[in-house]
């Protein structure tokens, strides 16, 4: 034991077996292990089926490993309770989803404001710091739009603005560039990395991309569902 | 999640689908609104029944045939005119405060003016006993009754519907074919929605009542105590009276307020059967905002599973399906209640029968819209709040 503080993210052996009926079991993942510190930059490579969306919904404490640990700041989330795995999500970790996951119905502001609604504060504070999350990613004049209103840059910017609105530890983002032309997906890296900079958060990238893996300051390549290279930049 | 914030992205949701919101609504408030309208007409109708026969006066005796249970079916009367003659000289406080009747529908005709009225065949002292006032002319006298003279005695409205603009005193009437001579205009006594209208009186000797209508029968005797003191030696004079011919069976003497409990009762039970009718409607509405709020669920996966990613616990989903459900029906409920109690203004405004808006009805309606949400919402809200993020994002 050393007083060294628990890592914010460690995966031990992790593996993921989905069942397909009755007797058909497809191993998603098979045994993945891996740290993920304060403040890393790091990128999760793989091509589709490598298991990559399964580890995403593992790190992001939407679904827990059949076998192995996820830990966050020492805790396994196997062992927490629903609420307490709502606390840690709406506390520590910022989605930017693939397909943005944007409220149609709902302004840019108002779909910043979600994750704000699950813990303690008045409407006006939300309000508040919904509008300071959006100037960061520069839609300070897109506020009162609605998604369908917006361009996928900008659609993807609000999605970012979301994940950091809460100032979370880690931001998971996956395929943050998929579906954007490439001027506009190095904007959009470039605004992720620069807030990962400034905030001093943990960014983990999930892409397929390996020039958008390569600006990451470790790469971890992900091939049918085990690691198959680490690599430190 | 506090309950404002639930409550305010519960009222975000339910505007984005504003058609689909107000036409479920509109269930429960039709419901709500049948509630408080078919309760109101009949506690109107409760109010007024009773009001009539309280108006009859506080010391009244009533000698109906049977056995006073009222439900047990329609009761052949044994009453003869001699029973009341014997009631009468019975009576400890004097005789002449007893009086019976007997009553039917006829078609009347005057100077070929046609008018359905209600003949009433009574016995002297009918009047007097039912304390009703002669506005002009003069009531029937003990010989009309005795021989059965062709005079009558009729209520406001029957003199002005077949004279009108002129003197009935004097003139004609038939009664089927028979004519009898008025002799008396009765005072107005004021519309009632229920029971006999008594402005449409034609009041005859009963003992030509009963050769019009074919039978010696008399319907019922009523007894003037001469102080509500005296009430309980004169229904025991009474009850002695009739015992002395008829079996126990087949009569019952009942004080005003006891036929107010009685008649109340079954009204009450009216008004609670009307209302359950109506409940049926607001069931069904329930059923609907239950439908609505699974396909809203299932539409809206996504958002949920989103909502779970973002840190929505379970509660948080589904106190807020809940709330939208909840929301739905008391919206329904409290546009239902203003409507009905409007509606029942407006059958009290232009129809005969009365209606009483009750604190209980309101307080009903509402409390049942809430929980029909509480009760309807909770399958849907529950079946949200399980939902599995990972799953639930996926889903298109």
């Amino acid at each position: 034991m050393t007083d060294r503080p628990p890592v914010l993210l460690e995966a031990q052996d992790v593996t993921r077996v989905y069942r397909l009926g009755r007797e058909v079991e497809v191993p998603a993942l098979r045994g993945v292990s891996f740290l993920v510190d304060r403040g890393e930059h790091v990128a999760i490579v793989g091509s589709s089926g490598s298991g990559k969306s399964t580890l995403l919904n593992l790190l992001g404490a939407l679904d827990r490993p059949t076998s192995g640990h996820v830990r966050y700041h020492g805790r396994d989330v196997r062992e927490m309770s629903d609420a307490e795995l709502a606390a840690l999500r709406n506390g520590s970790i910022g989605f930017v989803f693939q397909s943005f996951q944007l409220l149609p119905r709902l302004t840019a502001l108002d779909n910043v404001v979600v994750p704000l609604v699950y813990r303690p504060g008045t409407a006006r504070e939300r309000r508040e710091r919904a509008r300071e999350a959006l100037a960061q990613v520069g839609l300070a004049d897109r506020v009162d739009h609605r998604p369908g209103e917006l361009s996928g840059g900008q659609q993807r910017r609000v999605a970012i603005a979301r994940a950091l609105v809460t100032g979370p530890a880690l931001v998971l983002a996956d395929e943050p560039t998929g579906n954007l032309d490439s001027r506009t997906g190095q904007e959009v890296m470039d605004l992720l990395e620069s807030l990962h900079a400034e905030q001093g958060t943990a960014l983990v990238v999930i892409t397929h991309e390996r020039d958008i893996a390569a600006r990451a300051a470790r790469r971890i390549l992900l091939r049918d569902g085990l690691i198959v290279d680490e690599v430190a930049a | 999640m506090s309950l404002r914030e639930s409550l305010r992205v519960a009222m975000q949701a339910l505007r984005a689908n504003r058609l689909r919101s107000a036409l479920t609504t509109l269930g429960v408030l039709i419901g709500v609104m049948a509630v408080v309208l078919l309760v109101a007409i009949g506690q109107g109708a409760r109010s007024e029944i009773t009001g009539a026969i309280e108006g009859l006066g506080s010391n009244l005796l009533f000698v109906l045939p049977g056995d006073g249970e009222f439900g047990a079916g329609p009761t052949r009367s044994s009453f003869e005119v001699d029973d009341i003659e014997r009631i009468d000289r019975a009576l400890p406080g004097g005789p002449g405060r007893a009086a019976g009747y007997v009553i039917g529908a006829e078609s009347v005709q005057a100077d070929g003016i046609r008018f359905n009225a209600t003949v009433f065949g009574v016995t002297e002292h009918y009047l007097d006993v039912v304390d009703r006032t002669i506005a002009r002319g003069q009531a029937l006298g003990a010989s009309d009754v005795l021989t059965g003279r062709r005079v009558a005695v009729i209520g406001a409205t029957t003199a002005e519907t077949l004279y009108p603009g002129q003197d009935p005193i004097g003139r004609r009437l038939s009664v089927g074919a028979i004519r009898y001579r008025v002799v008396g205009v009765l005072d107005r006594v004021g519309t009632t929605a229920f029971g006999p209208d008594v402005d449409r009186q034609v009041i005859i000797p009963i003992s030509a009542a009963q050769r019009l209508f074919g039978s010696a029968r008399v319907d019922a005797i009523f007894v003037r105590a001469t102080s509500t003191v005296g009430i309980d030696a004169d229904r025991a004079a009474a009850e002695a009276a009739l015992a002395e011919r008829l079996d126990e069976s087949e009569f019952s003497v009942l004080s005003q307020d006891e036929i107010i409990g009685v008649v109340g009762d079954i009204l009450q039970i009216l008004t609670w059967v009307l209302a359950a009718i109506a409940g049926i409607s607001l069931l069904v509405g329930g059923v609907g905002v239950s439908n609505i709020m699974l396909v809203s669920v299932s539409e809206r996966t996504r958002e949920i599973g989103l909502r779970k990613a973002l840190g929505a616990r379970t509660r948080d989903i589904t106190r807020q399906f809940l709330f939208e459900a909840v929301v739905l029906t008391g919206l329904g409920g409290a546009v239902g209640l203003a409507l009905g109690i409007a509606l029942a203004e407006v059958v009290a405004a232009f129809a005969p029968v009365p209606a009483e808006i009750t604190w209980w009805s309101i307080a009903l309606a509402l409390g049942v819209s809430v929980l029909v949400g509480l009760l309807f919402g909770v399958l849907p809200a529950r079946r949200a709040g399980q939902l599995d993020p990972v799953t639930a994002l996926r889903h298109e």
